[in-house]
């Protein structure tokens, strides 16, 4: 038995006296692969910004073994400029993760989930799919030790589905990589699967 | 440091670029400052000196600084993209320092147009003038960045952001009017500095906080 | 939780009578002043009145660096209730100011009193702080962001106190003073006692505010949990 990377005991979150997540505990292993399901409003998308650090739990004690900036995330919103390309949005980011041989690896990711042709376009002109494609490439960019996903295959094509399940399937048998996906499809990572969170109207 | 640094140009850069792109917030700033100008003239009585003028130069000044802050932070609240920062910078006051350096270049290009247009239409502005403007832009951006983050996560920022903007400004109104038109500019300018080192190691210090829980 | 107080009652009791005692003070122990008469005595209120405000101020901001250091919840209401209780007593400074600028210049506002111009600053900042956070969603984005704010405000107090210092050479030449001759042992005796049942009061008020506001909260959690 491996010490957890993710440990989390009692955790709440409130917004002011509404409670959006209540007495939420678990523990994730490293390389595991978590699942987060529950119904619209459960708090899944709280949880996962708790995870990340863009929200601190009201009460209860939250551990995570990963420097923040080794962390993933995939969210609701794309975190992307609509102004800019996909390539200076990488970019962006690139510089910000401190990625080494950023180019290669921009340009590897953008192969990678079928944007290389649409890298110079505005990300404004892209469909909700290929944002979501972009999103990928953003969380991914800096090889993070943790990735956390949030309904990552909403706006999805067929192949870009299939694209992201092959990807997750990598990063999982790699071993080094932790995930936490929150999803209303828990099917399609049942092979992956490590650990199960079911979340409930709190 | 250096990587510091690195942070920042690419966030300012990141910044003039989508102005370039999009141009919605330098025109609209000079065309402001210019008719604001031009409203002036029809404002000030006929036998008004050239004090008031300098006045209501800083008015306009304020103002148009406020435009400007007004957008600034609205790329980063279209997609979510200031929680990207935050998520991405090691150091999240590089965000801050980053939306100061480019408001201070749109500022500072308004100005280009704005002080001519001035020194054309009202009064000649001195050296002094100038460096008053200068101390005040930093202090304006400075402060004006933080309160727009704020602003930005409030509902009706557009509204909110003069209110929690101009008494902060009050003082920078002082040096800046200050500086042009009494006989011993030095200590205005020196106030103007000390304001720009209080709030923006304020400012600086307190990003933070704005954007994280 | 219990509304009753005893410690807090016997607080308010003994700011009535020192409020009682420094009334008495005012009108029969200190001298009247040569210039001014009557007037005058509203220096009494209106300078330990402005202190206090500057007092709730530089609380409402020590209690946003505990929380901004601390995440602590509870300092979000002591900021706040510090802060309002700052911006009554601030109101008050405002109007004490006003009569007095009636009685001494015959104007019910002059632009030559720097305490009275800072005190319209301060009064329009703090409004601001309020539109901030009833524009905000409440929870710990809401607190940090008061936070800041409110400790903005306590660096723009000195900053603004010499701006309008320096503002007053250009633009008032002449400036009122309202230095009187020194004051006699009585007066300075008055005030003090006039100070301390202001501070006094202040005090009470914001421990009633902050019980107040502390209940409502636990009011509508209890009735969250019971709708559930």
């Amino acid at each position: 038995m491996s010490a957890p990377l993710i440990r989390a005991d009692a955790l709440e979150k409130r917004y002011g006296t509404r409670a959006v997540l209540r007495d939420v505990s678990f523990g994730v292993e490293p390389g595991g692969v978590l699942v987060v399901t529950g119904p619209n409003g459960s708090g899944k998308t709280t949880l996962l910004r708790l995870l990340v650090g863009l929200a601190a739990p009201s009460r209860g004690s939250l551990e995570i073994a990963v420097d923040r900036r080794r962390i993933g995330f995939v969210g609701h919103e794309s975190l992307v400029y609509r102004d800019l390309t996909a390539l200076e949005n990488l970019d962006l980011y690139g510089r910000l993760y401190r990625v080494g041989e950023r180019r290669e690896r921009i340009g590897m990711l953008l192969e990678r989930f079928g944007l290389w042709e649409a890298r110079r376009l505005r990300v404004s002109a892209y469909s909700r799919g290929m944002t979501q494609r972009l999103a990928l490439c953003r969380a991914l960019l800096h090889q993070p030790e943790l990735v956390v996903l949030d309904e990552p295959h909403s706006a999805l094509d067929t192949e870009g589905a299939a694209l992201l399940d092959e990807e997750l399937t990598t990063l999982a048998a790699a071993g080094d990589h932790t995930l936490v996906v929150a999803t209303h499809e828990p099917g399609r990572l049942a092979a992956l699967t490590t650990g199960r969170l079911a979340l409930g109207v709190a | 440091m250096s990587a510091y640094l690195g942070d920042v140009a690419a966030l300012a850069r990141k910044d003039l670029r989508l102005e370039l792109r999009a141009r919605d917030t330098l025109p609209a700033m000079v065309l402001f400052v210019v008719a604001t100008l031009v409203v002036f003239h029809f404002a000030l009585p006929g036998g008004a000196s050239d004090d008031a003028a300098y006045g209501l130069l800083w008015v306009a000044l304020v103002f148009t600084a406020l435009l400007g802050l007004g957008r600034s932070w609205v790329p980063e609240g279209e997609s979510g993209a200031l929680d990207g920062l935050v998520l991405a910078t090691s150091d999240r006051s590089a965000i801050w320092l980053g939306k100061v350096l480019a408001t201070l270049a749109f500022l500072g290009a308004a100005e280009i147009v704005a002080l001519p247009a001035f020194a054309l239409f009202f009064a000649p502005l001195d050296g002094p003038a100038l460096a008053g403007v200068a101390l005040a832009s930093v202090g304006i951006c400075a402060v004006g960045s933080l309160v727009s983050a704020m602003a930005a996560a409030a509902r009706g920022r557009e509204v909110l952001l003069p209110l929690l903007f101009l008494p902060l400004a009050i003082p920078l109104v002082v040096g800046g009017v200050g500086s042009s038109v009494s006989p011993e500019p030095a200590t205005y300018l020196a106030f103007l500095g000390l304001y720009d080192a209080v709030f923006a190691i304020l400012s600086w210090a307190a990003f933070e906080y704005v954007v994280t829980e | 939780m219990s509304i009753r107080n005893p410690s807090l009652s016997a607080l308010a009791a003994l700011a009535v009578v020192l409020g009682g005692v420094s009334v008495a003070m005012i009108f029969f122990v200190a001298p009247e002043d040569a210039d001014q008469g009557l007037s005058q005595k509203i220096f009494y209120v209106h300078v330990p009145i402005a202190l206090t405000a500057y007092l709730c101020f530089g609380i409402g901001a020590w209690k946003a660096f505990r929380l901004l250091l601390t995440r602590g919840e509870r300092y979000d209401l002591e900021s706040y209730t510090g802060i309002h209780q700052g911006t009554i007593f601030g109101a008050l400074t405002l109007v004490t100011g006003s009569i007095w600028a009636k009685a001494s210049w015959g104007v019910w506002w002059t632009w030559s009193s720097n305490q009275l111009v800072l005190f319209l600053v301060l009064f329009l900042f703090y409004c601001a702080y309020f539109m901030l956070r009833f524009s905000v969603e409440s929870g710990p984005r809401r607190e940090r962001i008061s936070a800041v704010y409110a400790l903005f405000g306590l660096a723009l107090i000195p900053v603004s106190f010499f701006a309008i210092r320096l503002a007053s050479d250009f633009i008032h030449p002449t400036v009122f003073t309202r230095e009187g001759p020194q004051m006699t042992d009585s007066m300075f005796a008055a005030f003090c006692a006039s100070w301390a049942a202001i501070t006094l009061l202040a005090y009470v008020m914001y421990r009633t505010e902050l019980a107040g506001k502390r209940t409502d909260l636990n009011l509508r959690e209890l009735r969250e949990a019971l709708v559930r």
